[in-house]
């Protein structure tokens, strides 16, 4: 049995020595994806470009200004001395955001009366347009108790704050969208090229007719899964590693938990992603269809409903549902939980069961396919 | 050890495909060490059958023994007894020679010793010594086809199938393939054949033909001209083949007609009708001029016309 399996394996490594297209899915393709993820994808929003509308032009403007640019969540791009200015630079994109201070803020405050400043937020982007807002409040709102505490001082008094907040956050301190991205994108790139290589592999031989000389050999189709899908394991392991060696150096991300449970929860993804390749190799007839069914089943799905990007809990229950056709959504909630959690199987193992059960549906549905094609 | 064994025994073959009959209940034997060949026009049920027969489809009804092994009960016994090559190429075009023989070899478990020996005899037959560092897709196609030949049967099975092995490939590398198939059988492996060129139907041992998927003729080339065309056939020389043709087939004596190059052939209805009654009609009746009329022995061409239009009368 080992040596029919170790025949096969080694045939299929030569093709794919020669096989550049194969080559470039294989080992280009995961490389291209975690460049466009780890950098240009990215959710933090810092740098956001304003422009001044200052009518009052006193101290006050000037030091909450600074307060906002000390961070470096804001950039002044320009001042500008009218309303129809404010139209043009948010129309054209130039800012995202314009503050607007009233002529009458310094004289009013000295007054101790309220102000009211006006930001106006480009909310095409509505995520972008909440963070705005959200850190405008908080930097307002700290200029503000300065005044308070200094109006106080005058009058002989501190300030008293009953309630201070003090947010810790655990496991990504930073709230760095990268952290959160890696372990998606390691399993949106095993499923891929698991999925893409095995199903390609398997119809390249029914195209060709190569198939039919494995058919009436004494080969077991259990032989010839083994050694067809053997290589393409030990690929998606180098592409795996890859990608966490990629993630330590370019974006300091550590395996916290047990490597060993990294490699075992690998495995069975791989198990469950191969599962889908034959099937896939089962149903297509041309490496075209293999290709294409093979990319709408692991790409799209893993790409928008495996919690890879948006999380699941926000999606309307169907669609949660729905969630459940990748198996990719369960192996990221296990390798976020040993990556950047570093907590044991007792955190995910239903999620490795799932995965089992996947693969184990898929390689039958396949041997149906196979059966009624022989009987047919 | 003189008992001829029979290698495969088919038995009422059926295979449905929905309510399309491809193969219809098909019966016959193929002794051990024979050419057997397997003739039927395109679509008849030749690869049909074969596919059944080494057990990558399966009969609707009715049983084969291959090699002393059931094709619906054992069939991965027959596997371990049989070797096939199809009129696909069924080698890596993206390996090399040698990458190919070791694959199939590999495949069927030859290793160490036995494993350099058989290399050793599928370069010498596909005539690729030295060469086994070559792409496959690099050689031309009679020299692949004999490759394929050598890697189907690397593991010396009992029995061999060839599902048109030689379409599309020019006469002389048609013979030297032939030669090979000549010295498999000879080194005692049955080998089944398929083919629609009738002048590789000479070369058989015994051979059938099947249409719309019945069993229509068997035996021998020698006893498929003798037994089933008991008419005389006559071929006809005359200044206007088409013309001579139509008119000689209104006769009621005349059977069937068909065009041989500048010559016709009619089989007589009425074996006491000759050439003075061809030379009659065409000469005396329509001035056409008749160089010769000769009696001749039925060619397999002949036969399976013959054969083919009495089947097609049978069916409608």
């Amino acid at each position: 049995m080992f040596h029919r399996i170790y025949a096969i394996a080694k045939k299929e490594f030569r093709q794919l020595k020669r096989d550049t297209r194969m080559l470039f899915i294989v080992f280009f393709f995961p490389v291209v994806l975690l460049a466009i993820f780890g950098y240009a994808i990215n959710f933090d929003v810092k740098h956001i470009k304003v422009a001044v509308y200052d009518q009052d032009k006193s101290d006050y403007t000037r030091e909450y200004l600074n307060g906002l640019v000390s961070s470096e969540y804001f950039d002044i791009v320009t001042h500008i001395d009218s309303d129809d200015e404010i139209k043009r630079l948010l129309d054209e994109k130039i800012v995202q955001a314009v503050i607007v201070f009233p002529n009458d803020l310094s004289r009013r405050l000295n007054n101790n009366e309220e102000v009211k400043v006006q930001y106006l937020v480009d909310g095409v982007d509505g995520n972008t347009a909440n963070v705005i807002v959200n850190y405008v409040n908080a930097a307002t709102y700290s200029y503000s108790l300065k005044l308070t505490k200094e109006y106080l001082a005058v009058k002989g008094k501190e300030i008293y704050v009953p309630i201070n907040l003090e947010p810790r956050f655990w496991f990504n301190p930073e709230l760095e969208s990268t952290k959160f991205l890696i372990p998606g994108l390691m399993g949106m790139i095993l499923i891929i090229t698991a999925v893409i290589s095995v199903s390609l592999s398997i119809v390249r031989e029914k195209e060709r007719g190569t198939i039919e000389q494995i058919n009436v050999s004494p080969l077991s189709s259990l032989e010839l899964i083994i050694g067809k899908t053997a290589p393409y394991i030990m690929i998606s392991l180098i592409n795996a590693a890859i990608v966490l060696l990629a993630g330590y150096l370019l974006f300091g991300i550590v395996i916290k938990g047990d490597i060993f449970l990294l490699l075992f929860s690998t495995l069975i993804f791989l198990f469950a992603a191969l599962g889908l390749g034959i099937f896939i190799s089962s149903i297509a007839d041309s490496q075209q269809v293999a290709f294409q069914a093979a990319n709408v089943t692991s790409l799209l799905p893993s790409l928008i409903l495996s919690g890879f990007i948006f999380p699941i809990e926000s999606m309307p229950a169907v669609i949660q549902w729905v969630t459940n056709i990748t198996p990719a959504k369960f192996y990221i909630v296990s390798l976020r939980a040993i990556l950047l959690r570093g907590v044991g199987i007792s955190a995910f193992w239903e999620q490795l069961i799932y995965l089992m059960i996947f693969g184990v549906i898929f390689i039958s549905l396949a041997a149906l396919v196979d059966r009624k094609a022989k009987a047919a | 050890m003189d008992i001829q064994m029979n290698s495969i025994e088919v038995k009422d073959l059926t295979k449905q495909f929905g309510s399309f009959t491809a193969v219809d209940k098909v019966s016959f034997t193929v002794k051990q060490g024979e050419i057997f060949g397997f003739l039927g026009a395109n679509g008849a049920g030749k690869s049909t059958t074969i596919r059944m027969l080494i057990g990558i489809l399966e009969p609707t009804s009715g049983d084969a023994l291959v090699g002393g092994y059931s094709i619906m009960k054992q069939p991965d016994k027959v596997k371990t007894q049989i070797g096939y090559m199809s009129q696909k190429f069924s080698l890596y075009n993206d390996l090399t020679v040698e990458e190919n023989i070791r694959f199939f070899a590999g495949v069927y478990g030859l290793t160490g010793k036995k494993y350099e020996e058989r290399k050793k005899w599928v370069l010498k037959v596909a005539n690729l010594e030295g060469k086994e560092k070559l792409l496959t897709n690099s050689l031309p196609g009679g020299i692949k086809q004999r490759l394929a030949l050598g890697t189907a049967v690397i593991h010396e099975p009992k029995i061999v199938f060839l599902d048109e092995p030689t379409s599309g490939v020019d006469p002389v590398s048609r013979r030297n393939f032939w030669d090979l198939i000549n010295d498999l059988s000879a080194g005692g492996t049955t080998v089944l054949v398929t083919t629609h060129y009738l002048d590789e139907a000479e070369f058989c041992n015994d051979i059938i033909l099947i249409n719309a998927g019945r069993l229509i003729a068997q035996g021998n080339a020698k006893a498929l001209k003798t037994n089933y065309i008991k008419n005389t056939i006559l071929e006809i020389e005359s200044d206007r083949v088409v013309d001579s043709m139509g008119i000689l087939e209104k006769e009621d004596w005349v059977g069937e007609t068909s065009i041989f190059g500048n010559s016709i052939h009619i089989i007589l209805n009425d074996n006491a009708k000759g050439e003075a009654d061809v030379r009659d009609i065409l000469t005396t009746k329509n001035s056409i001029n008749v160089h010769r009329v000769d009696k001749i022995v039925p060619t397999l061409e002949d036969v399976f016309i013959h054969l083919l239009e009495k089947d097609k009368t049978n069916v409608s």
